[in-house]
């Protein structure tokens, strides 16, 4: 359990790491999305369900989307 | 010099909130409140999960305040990027055959995934802000798979407008029976089964269709402006 938590903390650092790191914005996205997603699953590990549920679905889909469709209509790469 | 600057004042930051945290203990009761959610929250309101019991029973007035302000953000958005000007249809590149046919395989069953979270937000993990968000993804599948179907801005207008409105009329008949906001009037039920709960699973309903028909609204803006 706690090996997989912290393998799971180390990706979601990664995750993070490369959210800010990216200069492609839509890779920078996908990185910030999988930072949720982890999340989520350790909120569910956690045992707090309702929150895994609302984090993955907003945190994870919708926002990632947003995201992605404010970036469609400025510029790809960060300069 | 800004960057040692920067770097001095995050450890400071750093230091300050790790000794602050330090001093709290960790899992221990602080609060007679939390205790007393679960041990009588599910007989005082009826509903099996603890979590909706506090957010639509014992909070219910902060979910309100939280449902309007998500309101007046979709209303915010709305306003800046809605354009009255009726565009010329533009041609829209069709999706291929295997998106096209896998979105509307998922949608309905994304669609019942989602009803089923809200309508038993009292009995299972989730509720509707989760479901919602759920029912919204499934739009979003719509919009990204099928392009040339669009939602009807009416449609979920309407179904928006009633599920505030459901929320707060259900709030006020709480006034009239018993003297207070949000007083829980119906009766509560066994715990575990649909119908118990009295009005929690009424208001988890309406904030489901609200929030569900708020956030199709905002990738339905989004998208339309692209």
């Amino acid at each position: 359990m706690i090996f997989v938590v912290s393998l799971l903390v180390v990706l979601m650092l990664t995750g993070a790491v490369a959210a800010s790191v990216f200069r492609d914005l839509i890779s920078a996205v996908i990185a910030a999305a999988l930072v949720s997603l982890i999340a989520s699953i350790l909120f569910f590990l956690l045992q707090a369900p309702d929150v895994a549920m609302a984090e993955a679905s907003i945190g994870a889909a919708l926002t990632a989307a947003i995201f992605i469709i404010a970036i469609r209509r400025t510029k790809r790469y960060e300069e | 010099m800004r960057r040692t600057v920067a770097i001095l004042l995050l450890i400071i930051v750093a230091v300050g909130i790790s000794r602050s945290l330090a001093k709290i203990p960790f899992g221990a009761a602080k609060t007679k409140v939390g205790s007393h959610y679960i041990n009588e929250g599910v007989k005082e309101t009826g509903s099996a999960n603890i979590v909706t019991s506090v957010v639509v029973s014992y909070r219910g007035f902060d979910t309100l305040g939280e449902v309007t302000v998500l309101f007046i953000a979709a209303i915010g958005l709305g306003a800046v990027l809605t354009n009255t000007t009726k565009k010329e249809a533009r041609k829209i590149e069709p999706a291929s055959l295997i998106l096209y046919t896998g979105c509307r395989l998922l949608f309905p069953l994304i669609l019942v995934f989602g009803s089923y979270i809200f309508v038993h937000g009292h009995l299972t993990p989730g509720g509707g802000f989760q479901g919602g968000a759920i029912i919204a993804s499934g739009f979003l599948l719509i919009y990204l798979g099928c392009r040339e179907r669009r939602i009807s801005r009416v449609a979920s207008n309407v179904a928006e407008s009633l599920g505030g409105l459901v929320f707060v009329l259900i709030g006020l008949l709480g006034l009239v029976f018993g003297g207070y906001f949000l007083l829980n009037f119906l009766p509560k039920g066994t715990a575990n089964t649909l119908f118990s709960a009295g009005i929690v699973p009424i208001i988890y309903i309406a904030i489901g269709f609200k929030v569900g028909s708020e956030l199709a609204g905002i990738i339905d803006n989004l998208i339309e402006e692209t």
